[in-house]
């Protein structure tokens, strides 16, 4: 098998639906022993090329062909792209929590009735060895952790020995040693002629571990291009269609702290502490203020601002907003201070899925108007629009259940929702997460916006680069622990890094 | 061009209509109407005759069916806020109905289990009910919201214990009420030809379309059934909500244990509304409510609540007997739940939609 020889072909390729076209005659060509990044923005139709590829049910495509090693491949179901050789490890873990790490690598592989309990332990051991995954096989897999488990899944597809590889965001919810590890194991991998589709929305990625990248826009195809001969501008604006001034602009925008001595802060916490298992720690905002917690994954950044909104049982501490005492104890009570909480998982925590983009909307308000006060169809229509048009929220119609709109989109629904709320601090759980680089713009310079009208505003994100553009004043955290508060001069990558490694000593 | 146009736009109604919820039971009504009117005739025959008491009453068969079918309305309406809010059934109703009717009648009849006059108002007596089944509601919705147990594992407990509780209210007696009008809730009114049970079920759909129309309900139900975490995160307490659709599905029990009593002023601890609950959550399946929670039609569960009583009456009719009877309900109610299901309807609609482009070419 020649390094060059294409190992996966999709020609043509067109998928609709109701509404929208998804797909429009892309083209997609893989070969044995290459990384290939598939980049767009959301809604580009990445995760559409990918399902129609994989045979998800009610992604079968409505025209185009598809070979694998130069023979038309005719994939139905899932089970048929795995038989020939298509493994996918996506973005949300896609395994059984309740059993047993072992248990996952082999579940729907053996086609005896009869298990070798004992030979599958041992196997599942040597394999999470060779690949340095810290996890046992009898363990449960709930046990382990998000990244953990990810690497897990990548290890199972690994396993099942796989042509094609398709890595759907995979590295989102990993720390930096943990992507390191899953490079080295895509490398090692590329060697034994395997082609790597790699999603993903972080750009160094691309450039460290990819060959080639092909960019979606809007269903179509923008082109392949040689990883060298593609500077990141050059990609990005690939990506938005547009020249890219818009990066620049948000740029200088933070100033060094200064705490205004007159006003009391919107919101402060003295020794608060919840039962997720943060150390008790002391934070305030004053009004008209972005700031951040950053730290690594799990350092438990997002666990302070959800003990400020109440998400997690608070076990001790106190709270004042405006400078009087109040009491929160679940989110309501934070709501009805004129907190809102944008959530860090939008699958678990923000959307109701079946839901229309109206009702999901419009639901914080109406929870705060109260059970006996619905509003009118008219005014949720009237909120439904203003936020539509806002946010520019891609939407068939105010009707659509809102897990039909892509990620990025469901996001911009949850923001609106807490806007529609008008509080004077708002809490933003990575925000960004898993959306494409126009959004993530267009969230940054909102949350700068609403600032600058007045409203407080808590920053949490994984790129640095989006916390240092946003934020005036960042926490910084480590094992659970407020570290460190940097704000001014000290706001750059390598006094966070220092801060964040506890570099003084 | 034109008649193009036509067409489709007709082909656009045609799948708006099917993907509509209350398509099937609709469907399943209009069908069960047609076999009947080809098979025979006379089943649609309403006559006006007299009962015991010198009232006019209607009867036939569609009368029955209004009738008997009114009770499966009214439970069915709790059932589908219950199976929304919390995926999953109550299975504790037809024994709930016994024990609200024994209450009932403890009320009415005081000490004496046969007086001669009540012992107390009948609205009195239907309110002390009210509350003692709406208690019973909130057991039921505390085991599944706070407990986190399985409804149908939860609701297992009284479908178990209800009968006997019921027969232990009443000391194991069977009271009797001789008040005339205690049987009007059952029966009928005098001077009205329609059975009462379905101007109790009118108010009943009433009541209930004014609450999701002034409140929250549907909303906060829905949220709640689809979306727990990000529900309690949006400031709501699904507990509470879990628990109060369990309360009003004790409403609609106690209002129908004043119907089963009113029917025979009396009360049979181990028949009354037997099995009536299968028929409440066929009723919320075959209006084509997910039974695993969350969005739902209160309109397709009732109208899923008269079908199942047009079919039984039809078996009826052609003599089925009536120990015989569940295992035809089964099968029609099968094909009825699975032409309901989202997988068929979507592939349904689609071959309609090939095949009115293939017309269209």
């Amino acid at each position: 098998m020649g390094k060059e020889s294409a190992l996966l072909e999709m020609r043509n390729i067109h998928k609709s639906f109701p509404g929208v076209r998804a797909l429009q005659g892309v083209d997609f060509t893989l070969r044995a022993g290459e990384v290939h990044a598939l980049m767009g923005e959301n809604g580009a139709g990445k995760s559409t090329l990918i399902k129609v590829l994989t045979g998800v049910s009610g992604y079968v495509k409505d025209e185009g062909t598809i070979s694998l090693e130069g023979k038309p491949a005719s994939i139905r179901s899932p089970q048929d792209a795995q038989k020939v050789g298509i493994s996918t490890v996506y973005q949300e873990i896609t395994l059984c929590p309740n059993l047993s790490v072992a248990e996952n690598m082999y579940i729907g592989r053996t086609q005896s009735v009869y298990q070798n309990w004992k030979k599958m332990n041992e196997d599942t051991e040597k394999i999470l060895q060779s690949l340095e995954i810290p996890a046992t096989a009898t363990q449960q897999l709930e046990s382990c952790s998000i990244a953990v488990q990810q690497m897990i899944a990548i290890a199972r597809a690994v396993d099942m020995e796989c042509k094609v590889l398709i890595l759907d965001e995979p590295t989102s919810s990993l720390d930096e040693q943990e992507v390191a590890k899953l490079f080295k194991l895509m490398r090692d991998l590329k060697k034994r002629g395997v082609g790597i589709i790699f999603v993903t929305h972080f750009l160094d990625q691309v450039y460290e571990i990819c060959d080639r990248i092909t960019v979606m826009r809007d269903g179509k195809l923008v082109g392949e291009y040689e990883i060298k001969d593609l500077p990141r501008v050059k990609l990005v604006s690939a990506m938005l269609g547009k020249e890219l001034d818009d990066m620049a602009d948000i740029q200088g925008e933070q100033k060094a702290y200064e705490r205004k001595k007159d006003t009391a802060p919107v919101f402060e916490a003295e020794e608060l502490y919840s039962d997720a298992g943060i150390k008790p720690f002391n934070f305030h905002i004053d009004k008209g203020e972005v700031n951040g917690f950053t730290g690594l994954l799990g350092s438990g950044r997002s666990e302070c601002v959800r003990a400020i909104f109440g998400a997690d049982r608070v076990l001790g501490g106190k709270v004042k907003k405006d400078g009087k005492d109040i009491k929160i104890s679940k989110p309501i009570d934070a709501m009805r201070q004129g907190i809102a909480y944008l959530p860090e998982d939008r699958k678990i925590d923000g959307i109701v899925g079946e839901l229309s983009v109206r009702d999901n909307l419009i639901l914080a308000q109406q929870v705060l108007k109260g059970f006996f006060k619905p509003f009118s169809k008219a005014e949720a229509n009237k909120f439904a629009d203003e936020y539509i048009k806002l946010l520019s929220i891609k939407t068939a119609s105010a009707d659509t259940p809102i897990k039909s709109l892509s990620g990025g989109n469901q996001q911009k629904v949850i923001l609106a929702r807490w806007l529609l709320t008008h509080p004077d601090y708002l809490i933003l759980d990575e925000p960004t997460r898993g959306i494409d680089v126009g959004t993530k713009v267009d969230i940054q310079k909102l949350v700068l916006k609403l600032a600058s009208e007045g409203m407080s505003v808590t920053f949490i994100s994984s790129e640095m680069d989006e916390m240092l553009r946003t934020c005036s004043r960042l926490i910084v955290m480590r094992d659970r622990k407020v570290v460190g508060e940097l704000s001014g001069d000290e706001l750059n990558q390598t006094t966070i890094m220092n801060t964040i490694a506890g570099g003084d000593r | 061009m034109g008649t193009k146009e036509l067409k489709k736009s007709n082909s656009n109604h045609f799948t708006k209509i099917f993907r509509n919820q209350i398509f099937i039971p609709l469907a399943a009504l209009l069908l069960l109407a047609l076999f009947n009117l080809i098979a025979d005739p006379s089943f649609f025959k309403i006559t006006l005759g007299y009962n015991n008491l010198g009232n006019p009453v209607l009867s036939g068969f569609l009368v029955t069916i209004l009738d008997s079918g009114s009770e499966v309305a009214i439970l069915a309406i709790g059932m589908t806020l219950v199976t929304a809010a919390t995926g999953g059934q109550d299975i504790s109703v037809g024994a709930a109905v016994a024990i609200a009717g024994s209450v009932l009648l403890r009320v009415l009849c005081g000490r004496d289990t046969r007086p001669e006059t009540l012992q107390a108002p009948i609205i009195v007596a239907f309110l002390v009910c009210c509350v003692v089944a709406m208690l019973f509601g909130a057991f039921n919705g505390v085991l599944v919201a706070y407990f986190k147990i399985q409804p149908m594992v939860a609701t297992l407990i009284l479908y178990t214990a209800g009968r006997s509780i019921a027969a232990w209210i009443n000391n194991n007696e069977l009271p009797i009420v001789n008040d005339p009008s205690f049987g009007y809730f059952g029966g009928f009114i005098p001077g009205i030809p329609i059975p009462t049970p379905f101007f109790i079920a009118i108010i009943c759909m009433i009541v209930i379309g004014l609450v999701l129309k002034f409140t929250n309900l549907r909303l906060y139900t829905q949220a709640v059934g689809i979306n727990e975490n990000s529900s309690r995160l949006n400031g709501l307490n699904p507990q509470v909500i879990k628990v109060l659709s369990f309360v009003i599905l004790g409403l609609c029990v106690a209002v129908v244990g004043l119907i089963k009593t009113s029917r025979v002023s009396s009360i049979n601890y181990s028949v009354i509304a037997k099995d009536i609950e299968m028929d409440a959550i066929l009723a919320v399946a075959l209006g084509g409510n997910a039974l695993g929670g969350g969005k739902f039609n209160m309109t397709a569960s009732i109208i899923g609540a008269y079908v199942i009583q047009f079919l039984t009456q039809t078996l009826f009719k052609f003599n089925v007997k009536s120990t015989a009877l569940p295992a035809y309900k089964a099968v029609v109610v099968i094909v009825l739940v699975v032409i309901s299901a989202p997988v068929v309807r979507e592939w349904f609609s689609a071959t309609m939609k090939k095949l009115q482009t293939k017309e269209v070419a």
